[in-house]
């Protein structure tokens, strides 16, 4: 099933970028020089790879979980080094005419490790022990990644927090995130004083209504403090942390600036290509915004919106479905595994994959600032097809080992 | 196994719910509900229409307009939206055969198929209006309005300067200009540049698939309105640059005129110059090319590349140093009887009584006194070597904006020359030269060299006493009474003011008994001094420097005439003129400007 949707997705994912891509000179979806033959290329040794790991023992993966994990950061580490420099990142080797980018690949290393750290008795998420060295194996590969930089690719280390979580990290980081965002935002949006004084009043409200005990009042002077001062430094973490593009584009997603020919460009195009869809799309090849390349990036980060404007409400939702089923079904699948190492693998697998697919697609849609992560199986690009692929044949593996052990 | 959390993959199930429906209805949003993103089943494109802004205009002092624009179009391609057009009909609608329509297109697909490109430039008003019509029939092509410049005097061209497409070196280094912009490229409509430019405005309209603009993309919700370019208000005086033209006509040289109390430049003349109108639109390249093969090199601007020996116009600047330096006062008398002699060197003088003081040595311009001077000013014993009194000598000289450019608001100017020791030192060897090695400097000739500029400044700096401010030719900037606050600066010379009595004193009495007395007018005081500059080229150059009224002077003048013989003859008499021209509004000596108007010097020589 899971093998049925990858197939599918992958494949809708190929004719997307020809249109994208389509040049009148190459007509060929075949034609090596353009993208799409070159996608065509990529899917064949996923392909490969697939089948590859499909007969291997599924047990190799867990008893070299470290080793491919610490491969991996070499190659991170190695980037930085004799890596090519492109648009002022090393993120990539450049071996012949292909290049290799290892952030693509420590993906699915970092989930090995962890499923194999997590897995291991007696390690429970409860103990400090345990969540410290959690940090750690995340925290290596996302730091070398921003070091590349590339803030997009360090980013998606946060989908681990769903795997923890599974695990029984409490809900409340999650709270605390989403008010941290909620508060970041109203910072961004607002004075900050104004939000300040908001804070104070919520807080005289619960004042209000709780117990007037001593306890109760000094963790919510302390809530509140806490608060204030976060919202207080947004604006000076804003300024001087951040870089120039990625202010852009918060303020892009915030309606704060209205640069259609600068930052908010690309969002405000890529809006229009997937609005000009309409109900049912304007067809295949027929998508005027990608053909006359209003969009930029409009075969890796932007796929979507050749999907929305050729296919329409219609096609799009259906990606959408297809996705969202995807990911049901690898975690109904990871529930009825039965080693440990094998759920928190396919929960890892699902987190990463869906992390992409919400910031990509949110990204097109304008509701997520423009961080450039590939879409998963559609985006143009052979790592991150290579290590995708990786990603999920090894837990489907995992899955049909399920049975042959003891 | 079992998971004491197992409950929690509910949870995850309606996360991954939610962001699903987020999704599809945010989708249904954009693509169903809102009609804003969506354009309408035939196919509409957007496309960026770039607003270029009116260019700044640029008036004289007294508001007369000096430059404007006027409106020519382009005819623009995009290659890629070219389809099945009729060739023959484009061809005859625009006025170029076939064969050149073809090279065009293939030239203009090779650089870019997606980027607008210039297909035919500056198409004329008629072509354009049946152009508009038939258009629709031309996918890809559209029509682009631009400015062109345009004199209604023509004078001042070099001040001003002109304006021309921008090469590809210049797009790589500003990305603000694009193929088909126009970009300053002298005078200053160069060094004024941003500000005469504004700043580009985009309009996004919706155009459909016969490539007619349809309305504005959202009602101009994404447009950014164009900026126009500020208006320059020059401190010249049209009419007066008008009249040094004239006067110039058939001569080679040029004239320059200051106000002294605030440093604007009141009139630049390089002669022989050329009507800027003729560096305009598309007959540009060939006149350019043209007037840069004109031997007589109209597109130099002698007022500040080239550079000249002063002559005995530099005695005023000699006496005022010697005053500082302490060897001389007014009262200083020197005999004269035919030169000066010292060892083998021989300065002629002409014929005048003898002794003279100082203010009579300025009168009679009298070479053999300021050798003299040169002479106690070099030889000065405490000093203690040649080198450390010609260095304080030096010193003092740059302090009259010699020898250094004036970076001011004009390009390309040249900064004059003023030896060092060191040039010395190199040419005769270390300790081999003495002041009767270099005494033709007393006497403005040999290395020393200046820009007609820097002669009109030092004019300025005795009308005014002492001081200068940097001379410049921009008063106010978008507005009138927007002045401009770059050139505030008061720069003193390394003179006091009380020297300078003397010295002005001097120059008054040149025009009104001295050798420049031809030029002398009775209801005005005017100070100046006559030079004629040896040149080893041709015959000498005839020079004259003056400021007017003698107390409250209004105006400061250069006048500098290529081989024309005495400084008396030719260089007063303009100076004169000008001065009348510009305290009086017009010239009543009109046997004297008559004479001028009608000499051709260029075709003598």
């Amino acid at each position: 099933m899971i093998v049925l949707l990858y197939l599918l997705l992958i494949f809708i994912g190929w004719i997307n970028i020809y249109s994208a891509v389509y040049n009148e000179n190459h007509k060929s979806i075949l034609d090596i020089t353009q993208n799409y033959g070159k996608q065509l290329i990529w899917i064949a040794t996923s392909i490969i790879l697939a089948v590859f790991i499909l007969f291997i023992d599924s047990k190799i993966f867990s008893i070299f979980s470290y080793v491919i994990y610490g491969i991996s950061i070499l190659l991170l580490i190695g980037v930085l080094f004799i890596g090519k420099e492109v648009s002022g990142a090393r993120s990539w080797f450049q071996i012949g005419s292909f290049a290799l980018q290892p952030s693509e690949f420590a993906k699915f290393a970092t989930n090995l490790a962890i499923a194999k750290y997590l897995s291991s008795p007696n390690i429970k998420i409860k103990y400090l022990k345990t969540k410290t060295l959690t940090v750690v194996i995340l925290g290596i590969p996302a730091i070398l990644i921003l070091l590349q930089p590339d803030a997009g690719s360090a980013i998606i280390y946060l989908s681990f927090l769903f795997v923890l979580y599974r695990e029984g990290m409490s809900g409340n980081i999650f709270i605390i995130l989403l008010i941290a965002l909620i508060l970041f935002s109203s910072a961004l949006l607002f004075n900050k004083f104004i939000v300040i004084g908001a804070l104070a009043v919520i807080a005289l409200l619960f004042l209000f209504f709780i117990k007037k005990k001593r306890k109760e009042i000094v963790i919510l002077s302390t809530a509140f403090l806490l608060c204030a001062g976060f919202v207080y430094s947004v604006d000076y973490v804003f300024e001087n942390v951040l870089e120039k593009h990625q202010k852009d584009r918060i303020n892009v997603l915030y309606g704060k600036t209205k640069d259609i020919k600068g930052v908010g460009y690309n969002v405000n195009q890529s809006k229009i290509a997937i609005g000009s869809g309409g109900f049912l799309g304007k067809g295949f090849l027929q998508g005027t915004q990608t053909k006359y390349n209003f969009v930029p990036e409009q075969s890796t980060d932007f796929i979507f919106c050749t999907i929305g404007e050729e296919w329409g409400f219609v096609g799009s939702s259906i990606v959408i479905i297809l996705f969202i089923g995807l990911f049901t079904r690898i975690i109904f699948i990871a529930e009825r595994q039965r080693f440990k190492f094998s759920i928190i693998y396919g929960y890892g697998t699902v987190a990463i994959l869906f992390f992409h697919f919400i910031i990509n697609i949110g990204m097109t849609l304008g509701i997520v600032p423009v961080i450039g992560i590939p879409l998963p199986f559609f985006s143009y690009g052979g790592s991150s097809l290579w290590s995708f692929t990786i990603l999920l044949f090894i837990f489907v593996k995992q899955d049909a080992d399920r049975l042959k052990t003891l | 196994m079992k998971n004491t959390y197992s409950h929690r993959k509910y949870v995850v199930y309606i996360i991954l719910g939610i962001v699903g429906t987020i999704f599809i209805l945010r989708l249904l949003y954009i693509q169903v509900i809102n009609d804003k993103y969506k354009l309408s089943a035939s196919n509409n494109v957007l496309r960026y229409v770039t607003e270029y802004p009116a260019r700044g205009l640029i008036y004289d002092r007294n508001g007369k307009l000096l430059v404007y624009n006027e409106a020519v179009y382009d005819l623009m391609i995009v290659p890629r939206n070219v389809k099945n057009i009729d060739t023959t009909e484009l061809c005859n609608l625009i006025g170029i055969s076939k064969e050149m329509f073809i090279k065009k297109i293939k030239k203009i697909c090779k650089y870019s198929m997606y980027k607008p490109s210039v297909f035919e430039k500056q198409i004329s008003k008629e072509s354009c209006g049946y152009l508009q019509e038939k258009l629709y029939k031309f996918h890809g092509f559209y029509v682009q309005t631009r400015a062109l410049r345009k004199y209604p005097l023509p004078v001042a061209a070099h001040t001003l300067g002109y304006i021309s497409e921008v090469n590809p070196y210049i797009i790589e280094k500003d990305k603000y200009y694009k193929p088909g912009d126009y970009i300053g490229k002298s005078g200053i409509e160069k060094t004024y540049e941003e500000v005469l430019r504004g700043q580009k405005g985009v309009k996004i309209k919706v155009v459909d698939v016969f490539n007619r603009e349809k309305g504005s993309f959202q009602d101009g919700r994404y447009d950014t309105a164009s900026i126009a370019g500020k208006n320059l208000y020059t401190s010249i005086d049209a009419d007066l640059q008008a009249y040094g033209e004239l006067l110039m006509k058939n001569k080679k040289g040029s004239i320059v005129a200051i106000e002294p109390s605030t440093g604007e430049i009141l009139a630049l003349v390089s002669s022989p110059s050329y009507n800027p109108n003729l560096l305009v639109g598309r007959i540009r390249s060939k006149n350019y090319e043209n007037l840069a093969h004109n031997k007589l090199e109209p597109l130099f601007n002698r007022a500040l590349m080239a550079q000249y020996p002063p002559g005995s116009t530099f005695k005023p600047v000699q006496a005022l140093i010697g005053q500082q330096m302490g060897v001389l006062s007014p009262e200083t008398k020197y005999e004269c009887h035919g030169g000066f002699h010292a060892g083998s060197i021989t300065v002629h003088c002409h014929n005048h009584r003898s002794p003279l003081n100082l203010k009579e040595a300025i009168q009679y311009s009298c070479n053999t006194y300021f050798c003299k001077v040169f002479k106690t000013i070099i030889n000065n014993t405490d000093f203690k070597t040649t080198q450390n009194a010609f260095n304080v000598w030096r010193k003092n000289i740059l302090s009259f904006g010699l020898g250094t450019k004036f970076n001011d608001d004009l390009p390309y100017e040249l900064s004059g020359n003023i030896p060092t020791d060191k040039y010395y030192d190199k040419y005769y060897g270390k300790n081999r030269w003495s002041y009767l090695t270099i005494i033709s400097l007393a006497i403005g000739q040999g290395e020393i060299e200046l820009t007609p500029l820097q002669l009109a400044n030092v004019s300025a700096i005795i009308a005014n006493r002492g001081y200068y401010y940097t001379p410049h030719i921009v008063k106010a900037i978008g507005n009138k009474y927007n002045a401009n606050e770059k050139y505030k600066d008061k720069h003193f010379t390394s003179v006091e003011s009380k020297y300078f009595d003397s010295v002005v004193e001097g120059m008054y009495l040149v025009v009104e008994a001295g050798t420049g007395r031809w030029i002398k007018m009775d209801s005005l005081s005017i100070c100046g001094k006559t030079g004629t500059a040896q040149n080893p080229h041709g015959k000498e150059h005839s020079v004259f420097m003056a400021f007017a009224p003698k107390d409250n002077p209004e105006i400061a003048i250069s006048v500098i005439v290529e081989n024309a013989g005495f400084g008396a003859t030719w260089a007063a008499p303009i100076a004169g003129l000008m001065i009348e021209k510009y305290i009086y509004r017009k010239v009543k000596r009109k046997n004297m400007e008559t004479r001028i108007i009608n000499c051709d010097l260029i075709s003598k020589n």
